[in-house]
């Protein structure tokens, strides 16, 4: 996923003249995680920016550029230390199309690492894309695989409103695709049905949609469910219209997020099945979640990492109920 | 009206133990036989330690860790001045500090192995633990600094943040509250010129950092960092000063990380060996031992001993650290509120009784992944 991402930057920096990458570490080093490797040689210290060491300067100035007619991709080294910048992105990125009645607008791209799984220190595994999604303005975006990845980010560098990206850190070298090699783009709001199926609906995003690959391979192996797969790409803005049409034909739907279970985004999909979908339903919705507990520093991280034994234990719930 | 000029400004620099070993001896602080050879051997068991906790990491037995190679005479100097009644807020690269003032090392395995008791300060300890988020910390030694004084207390407060951390808003809201309030607070920025692959210069156009203290009317000083006379006279000065109710101070100690930002990253892709060797030259460890040396204070022979019990200390602290039980995983749930939220503990009795019905219930070594970059 790495490369697939450097690459969707290479080629957006080629086509894109107002296109600017900036944050910490991203020229010189090429970004912690190598996101970035390359590209200040390619493209010059003028639009491969290291900046210094404050992220509500990098949030706040790149609104500044966006107002300007640019389209800065803004890296925060990890997404625990958005929080510096948090007060820019939501007062005045999320806003200032509407509060000047669409006179300015604000394309920034802000793409982070997050989520858990890698071993990380404190801040640097938490999932917190309920806050993003939470807040009008902002759309958000997390890929689960390196295709996707590419592709959703170009949409992101091309959408005329902020957009968070953020990047599955137990994702970035998990596992080698091969990835079309020529510029794509993969609208936002779109989701992916990856698997077809009948009897129950899984919807997930992220690392945590490969652990409920993992679980419904298994499941399905041993006990002969038709399992429908969503992988939602887009978190804001959503495709309702996908899940209510697969929770319709199957009757019943498990969801599974890294994030904490309080006012997850699970909360809202269940929400919103159970409106829509009442008499439909075989079964209540039921959640795989992280608890509602502090990341704990990685000794103790994948016991509180949903895994694949919790996913089979909520579709078993669901299937018998 | 002519253009007149309303202030001016300087900035000094203290040294007093140079690359040779010389000392300037207007400057070099009290310090009796015993003291100077504490300060040698806190230096030598913090080289020991980093030594030992990297090569830890590189098999697998800590996770990711940050060294203090080449930045033992700021945490050792600083923290040497310090009482037992003063506080001290750290980032992440002051355990020289943590050991000074007494925690046991075991402590800082811990925590870098992930093991979140390695956070718990000893009860006599006044260290809060590790801060990630840059810059965060100087606020919270400012506020208790304000406490302090409210409550008229004869203690003083330190914060510590880097080069990095000099350019986050909230260092510099710090730096102005420590003024306006008069805080009891020493503010120190370990400058070791870089923020993980970014060079000082990238941080800011200004000559030192120390200075930006002046704009927020704090006394500033920038260090040697190097130097741990130096370091250590500087600290207890501005202490001293704060005791005595004259208010903050921010103290540049100018020194170099000679390690990686952490074992995460891999400094040779932005900068050169000859820089490292310069830097080398003025290694804060050899510059005291020669100047013992020459003193008389230490000896081939005293020196050799004190290398071989920092060998056993850290050795002791690495077999306590492999040997202790593993954390409870109920206790992510524990320590979030004093009194559990039945909703909580509801969460925790579901997840004790969902880990009751696995065959393998231990999930601690399963982190897949290629772990942290």
């Amino acid at each position: 996923m790495v490369q697939a991402l450097n690459n969707a930057l290479a080629l957006e920096l080629e086509s894109n003249p107002n296109l600017v990458v900036l944050g910490e570490d991203v020229g010189t080093d090429g970004g912690v995680f190598r996101v970035t490797d390359g590209l200040q040689t390619k493209f010059g210290k003028d639009r491969v920016i290291d900046t210094p060491l404050a992220e509500s300067a990098i949030v706040g100035t790149s609104i500044g550029m966006a107002a300007y007619g640019m389209n800065p991709v803004a890296e925060v080294q990890f997404s625990g230390f958005l929080y510096p910048g948090f007060d820019q992105l939501i007062s005045h990125a999320a806003r200032i199309r509407n509060r000047s009645r669409g006179r300015f607008s604000c394309p920034l791209t802000l793409r982070s690492p997050y989520g858990g799984g890698i071993k990380a220190p404190e801040h640097h595994s938490e999932s917190t894309e309920a806050i993003y999604i939470h807040t009008p303005g902002l759309k958000v975006v997390i890929p689960s695989n390196p295709t996707d990845a590419k592709g959703l980010l170009t949409a992101a560098m091309r959408d005329p409103d902020p957009v968070v990206f953020f990047e599955p850190l137990r994702v970035y070298r998990a596992f080698r695709e091969e990835v079309p090699d020529e510029q794509y783009s993969i609208p936002l709001g779109q989701a992916k049905v990856t698997q077809q199926g009948n009897d129950l609906t899984v919807i997930s995003w992220g690392s945590m949609f490969r652990t409920a690959i993992e679980a419904v391979q298994q499941i399905a192996e041993a006990e002969r469910y038709s399992i429908e797969m969503i992988d939602l790409r887009s978190l804001s803005p959503i495709d309702w219209l996908t899940i209510h049409a697969s929770v319709q034909k199957t009757g019943r739907c498990v969801v599974v997020q890294e994030a904490p279970l309080t006012l997850g985004l699970a909360s809202e999909i269940m929400a919103r099945i159970m409106e829509k979908n009442f008499l439909h339903l075989k079964a209540p919705v039921q959640r795989v979640t992280g608890f509602d507990t502090i990341m704990p520093l990685f000794k103790l991280e994948n016991y509180y990492l949903p895994n694949a034994e919790r996913v089979k234990q909520a579709i078993r719930n669901v299937m018998s109920f | 009206m002519p253009l007149e000029k309303l202030y001016d400004f300087s900035i000094s620099r203290l040294s007093i133990l140079d690359e040779n070993g010389k000392v300037d001896h207007r400057l070099r602080p009290t310090l009796t036989n015993p003291q100077l050879i504490d300060l040698f051997s806190w230096m030598t068991v913090l080289r020991i330690f980093d030594d030992k906790a990297l090569k830890l990491q590189r098999q697998g037995r800590i996770g990711t860790y940050a060294s203090s190679l080449g930045q033992e005479a700021c945490t050792v100097g600083s923290g040497f001045a310090m009482k037992p009644q003063d506080w001290t807020f750290p980032a992440f690269r002051e355990h020289g500090v943590f050991f000074v003032r007494g925690t046991p090392l075991v402590r800082v395995l811990q925590y870098w192995g992930g093991d979140e008791r390695g956070s718990k300060a000893a009860a006599d300890v006044n260290c809060f633990p590790v801060s990630i988020p840059v810059g965060s910390q100087p606020l919270h030694a400012v506020g208790a600094a304000m406490a302090m004084k409210l409550k008229k207390k004869d203690a003083v407060s330190i914060g510590y943040f880097g080069d990095g951390g000099s350019s986050e808003g909230d260092t510099l809201e710090a730096m102005n509250w420590a003024g306006v309030f008069q805080a009891p607070v020493v503010l120190i920025c370990q400058n070791n010129q870089f923020a993980i692959s970014e060079p000082r210069s990238l941080q800011t156009r200004a000559q030192t950092i120390a200075q930006k203290g002046i704009a927020f009317g704090l006394d500033c000083l920038q260090v040697d960092g190097n130097d741990v006379l130096a370091c250590y006279k500087a600290t207890l000065d501005a202490i001293e000063k704060a005791r005595a109710g004259k208010g903050p101070t921010l103290l540049e100690f100018d020194t170099y990380r000679m390690g990686d930002h952490t074992t995460a990253d891999d400094s040779t892709r932005y900068r050169t060996k000859e820089e490292l060797e310069t830097w080398r030259k003025r290694d804060p460890i050899a510059r005291l031992r020669t100047y013992l040396m020459s003193e008389g204070v230490l000896t081939p022979q005293l020196e050799e001993q004190i290398t071989a019990d920092a060998v056993v200390l850290v050795d002791k602290a690495v077999q306590e650290y492999e040997s202790m039980p593993a954390p409870k995983p109920e206790d992510m749930f524990d320590y979030l509120y004093k009194d559990m939220p039945p909703e909580l503990a509801e969460q925790k009795r579901t997840f004790l009784s969902f880990l009751a019905t696995q065959k393998n219930s231990n999930l601690e070594k399963k982190t897949e992944g290629p772990g942290f970059p």
